[in-house]
């Protein structure tokens, strides 16, 4: 099995490059905000590893809202990010970028500080400027690109054929047409017109560390629980507290800002999604922020991580990340549909998840037990996400058209494939995904 | 809790209570203002209907309901309409992502819409009246009076046309409505909705009451010290030292859908093989209700007897679309899912549901309906024209189709999201290739992946798969309105000349 991992680097854009820097990046788009793929700058197509990639200029266009907690913004300057999602390990990926697309990310780069078009070591510099997220959300850990082609490729093929076969066969007839559909396969594999490649050894490190950290975080938890015990009607106390304190931002997006963002969306059936904001001020929120995040991350790792992040199926990738030294948050995420349902789904379903993990940052609406109520003040949330979200400047997907749930379906055919249904009902089940 | 004779019902227009069904003659006019003073005097006397129930019943109705353009053209003032949603006062056709999104695409694209397609030059009112057969003409010279003439420029005249209760296809229509729950009698806490049920907040349809989220939905809300002629307003629910100018009021989401009738049936004669009974079945199955409204679904609902189905039903026993294919019209326009999916028994079921836990991969891929919901009041135009006919290679050209309109509180929850998310989307609760099979534009994905298919899940195992579907519905026009409470109508009315300044 091929982990995944990620990628987000990120450096400040020199003064007075703001302007070119969104041109050049605007010249690797086939429709607004979407990368053409075999673009000149960066061919993300090239890259098989490559599940989505963006680029992102994060301004703090919200900074002034924390003025409402009595708190001086801090100063922040327009900063580029460029972030992806793949298989294996990062470094691996970042040489391979640095390799194929050298002169391209130069010239990206070349607008930030500290980096200089010629004689700069682009691939320690990638490195030096790499981040890790807080948490990080995979819908399905060791599904990768080229397996996700290959089972499209399959589902495709199969769906033609028994279009093909199902009446002279009859419908009726499943082991007869699943035979046929299996030799079918066979056939297809043997003249190089479909591969099912076996997934990779999965590396021993990886194991072990992942292992640790299964059996880490609870068991640090456990231990400290007595403590936690301790702190836990304090905390509850200090929570209500700020919860009735906080002030509540009720600000309408600008129309102009929306439509910005708006214009980016709904060519594919996946949309992206990047929000920077504020940490709420004190240390109780930082902590608590922090303390969520780490359980996120490991209910990503361990228990959500075969195609749904509690009831929301519609999430490829997602992460958290601190800023500006911890007193920002950044958060970017990939998703199937068009943002209004996102955001109902989000409100209906996972309210509460929403609540745990934002409710710490400005201009979230105000929350109840640090879970109840919140996104559920439907406006002021849509209101606030709307507002946080920035634009993607460049946005790549490695296969449109395609969701999370098809993408699930179309591991199940494979499996369907190479492992034989024992009785009548699951055959049926098989053929009707196809 | 209050008494249903407690609600407001003289301050709202007529149609948010009933669908006028015995007035069968319906005139729908699209105007501009062209007289300001003169359509205000008209206004200030015009006989809207209100939605009180009265004995007998009223021979006529008339219903008006103003564009954004409409509103700022009688000196609605800026901080007014700046309260009204962005939907609202951008439009329909506001930019290419929306267009995108509602599906209007391909032939569908408002250029070659016959009204609406610039939201700039969107009509200013919209006009409609209701008679008893026959009495239309004597009910226009009425409401068209000598006012009239000075005051209002005809843009359109939109076609209707009296087909009873079934749409242009043939199909009996309008038989999913919300109920409103004007009495508050229903919670609308999340946790205590599990199910679906029809009962809907009144916020859902009318704006200044509590919706479904136990919010009020954004609105325009006006301080009575800066503004003298807004102290006939009813007062904001949520905070008595404001006016509530949309109170009682709700937004009209209008569009011109032709339908192609001979087009429908011809397809499905072929791809039947000119076999009338599997014609039939899958012009059913592509509906979700048989022609006389009997909706596909697994026989035995519990407690409900088989002729109360018509809505009073739900999918939770077909999951897969056995009988009811997941892609039907009416399970996309209105998929009767809950807040949490089937199967919550008690506490421990509850928090493995709201987890996510113990699935299957394709469910619970839908939002709560409840949400989601359209109070729906269009009327068809055109000849009926029978199925039976329509499948004859000669059957009479002529247009069809249907005036859809809906009623909502919010338009981009409501109208835009069952359009976008539900009837247009080729991924609907995890379909492949196909949207709405009645509704749906027929435009590939930016991938090329088509969408033209329709899929009936059989138990079987295979689904029964139509391809390349043609386009059945074209959308000839549309636009967002705002239908007004009485009061706020009276307030519209009686603003001076000069709308810029209001204050005393």
């Amino acid at each position: 099995m091929t982990p995944q991992s990620t990628f987000m680097i990120t450096a400040t854009v020199r003064v007075g490059q703001l302007k070119n820097l969104r041109a050049l990046l605007a010249s690797m788009n086939k429709v607004p905000g979407h990368a053409d793929p075999g673009n000149s700058l960066i061919p993300f197509s090239r890259f098989d590893r490559l599940h989505f990639a963006r680029f992102v200029i994060i301004e703090a266009n919200t900074t002034h809202e924390i003025k409402e907690f009595g708190v001086r913004p801090r100063p922040w300057r327009p900063t580029l990010a460029f972030l992806g999602d793949i298989d294996g390990d990062t470094h691996a990926f970042l040489a391979e970028l640095a390799d194929h697309a050298d002169s391209g990310l130069r010239k990206i780069f070349s607008h930030c500080e500290d980096f200089s078009e010629e004689n700069q070591n682009l691939l320690g510099w990638m490195n030096e400027h790499n981040i890790n997220p807080k948490a990080n959300y995979v819908n399905w850990i060791g599904r990768t690109v080229k397996q996700i082609h290959e089972e499209a490729a399959l589902h495709q093929s199969l769906s033609a054929y028994l279009q093909k076969i199902v009446d002279d066969v009859g419908r009726e007839n499943i082991r007869t047409l699943r035979q046929k559909l299996l030799s079918y396969v066979e056939m297809e594999k043997y003249q190089g017109r479909l591969t099912l490649s076996p997934p990779e050894p999965t590396l021993t490190e990886w194991k072990v560390r992942n292992l640790l950290h299964k059996v880490g975080v609870p068991l640090t938890l456990l231990l400290l629980s007595p403590l936690l015990l301790v702190i836990a009607p304090f905390f509850a106390l200090r929570l209500r507290m700020l919860e009735r304190s906080d002030p509540e931002l009720f600000i309408r997006p600008d129309y102009k800002h929306i439509e910005e963002l708006s214009a980016q969306e709904d060519w594919d059936v996946s949309n992206q999604y990047s929000v920077f904001g504020d940490v709420k001020p004190g240390l109780f929120r930082l902590l608590t922020f922090k303390f969520i995040l780490m359980l996120t991350d490991w209910f990503a790792r361990h228990v959500y991580n075969r195609g749904f992040l509690a009831r929301i199926k519609t999430i490829h990738f997602a992460r958290w990340v601190f800023m500006d030294n911890n007193h920002r948050v950044f958060f970017a995420s990939n998703y199937d549909g068009s943002h209004e349902s996102y955001m109902d789904d989000f409100i209906n379903k996972v309210g509460w998840g929403l609540n745990l993990v934002f409710s710490n940052a400005v201009g979230y609406p105000t929350t109840k037990w640090i879970i109840k109520e919140g996104a559920q003040r439907e406006h002021a949330f849509k209101y606030t996400q709307r507002r946080h979200q920035i634009p993607t400047e460049v946005w790549y997907k490695a296969y449109p058209g395609l969701t999370a749930v098809d993408l699930a379906r179309n591991s199940r055919i494979r499996q369907g494939v190479e492992i034989r249904q024992s009785n009548d009902a699951e055959i049926r089940e098989w053929l009707s995904l196809i | 809790m209050r008494k249903s004779s407690d609600f407001e019902f003289d301050d709202l227009q007529g149609l948010l209570h009933f669908g006028y069904g015995k007035l069968t003659d319906t005139c729908f006019m699209l105007l501009n203002i062209a007289n300001v003073d003169a359509a205000k005097r008209w206004l200030d006397k015009a006989p809207v209907s209100r939605a009180i129930k009265t004995n007998p019943p009223p021979d006529t109705a008339l219903q008006i309901a103003f564009s954004v353009q409409g509103l700022k053209k009688l000196g609605v003032s800026e901080s007014i309409i700046n309260g009204f949603s962005d939907e609202f006062i951008y439009g329909m056709t506001r930019n290419e992502n929306c267009s995108r999104r509602l599906g209007d695409i391909g032939r569908n694209a408002p250029k070659y819409w016959k009204w609406g397609n610039n939201s700039a030059e969107m009509p200013h009112i919209l006009l409609l009246l209701y008679a008893k057969k026959g009495g239309l003409e004597a009910w226009r010279r009425t409401v068209e009076d000598e006012h009239f003439s000075q005051a209002f420029q005809l843009l359109r005249h939109l076609p209707t046309s009296d087909m009873g209760r079934i749409e242009p296809f043939g199909f009996e229509d309008g038989i999913s409505q919300p109920t409103i729950d004007w009495t508050c009698r229903q919670s609308t806490d999340l946790h205590e909705r599990d199910r679906y049920s029809n009962l809907l907040a009144v916020g859902e349809m009318v704006l200044g009451y509590r919706n479904e989220y136990g919010q009020y939905t954004a609105r325009p809300l006006i301080d009575p010290r800066k503004d003298r002629y807004a102290t006939g307003l009813p007062n904001a629910e949520d905070d008595p030292t404001l006016k509530d100018f949309s109170r009682n009021g709700t937004y009209l989401v209008l569009r011109q859908l032709d339908q192609n009738v001979p087009g429908f049936w011809q397809f499905l004669d072929k791809v039947s093989g000119s076999v009338p009974e599997k014609r039939e079945q899958l012009a059913a199955s592509m509906v979700g209700r048989e022609r006389n409204g009997t909706p596909l679904i697994a026989e035995h609902i519990p407690g409900i007897s088989r002729k109360d189905h018509g809505n009073h039903f739900t999918y939770d026993l077909d999951p897969t679309g056995n009988h009811c294919p997941i892609s039907a019209h009416i399970r996309r326009s209105n998929p009767r899912t809950g807040d949490l999916p089937p199967g919550v028994t008690g506490f421990i079921s509850r928090l493995i549901k709201i987890l996510g836990f113990g699935q299957k991969p394709e469910e619970d891929l839908v939002a709560s309906s409840r949400f989601h919901r359209l109070l729906r009041r269009g009327r068809s135009y055109g000849p009926i024209l029978a199925p039976e006919d329509a499948v004859k290679l000669d059957a009479p050209v002529a247009e069809h189709g249907l005036q859809f309109i809906c009623l909502v509180a919010n338009i981009s929850r409501q109208f835009e999201f069952v359009q976008n998310a539900w009837t247009m989307s080729s991924k609907f609760s995890g379909l492949q290739q196909e949207r709405d099979p009645l509704l749906g534009n027929r435009e590939p994905l930016m991938s090329g992946e088509s969408t033209d298919h329709f899929n009936h899940p059989e138990p079987s195992g295979p689904m029964q798969k139509t391809c390349n579907l043609p386009q059945f519905i074209t959308v000839h026009g549309g636009g967002y309105f705002f239908m007004p409470g009485l009061r706020a109508l009276k307030y519209i009315s009686a603003l001076p000349a000069n709308g810029s300044d209001h204050s005393s």
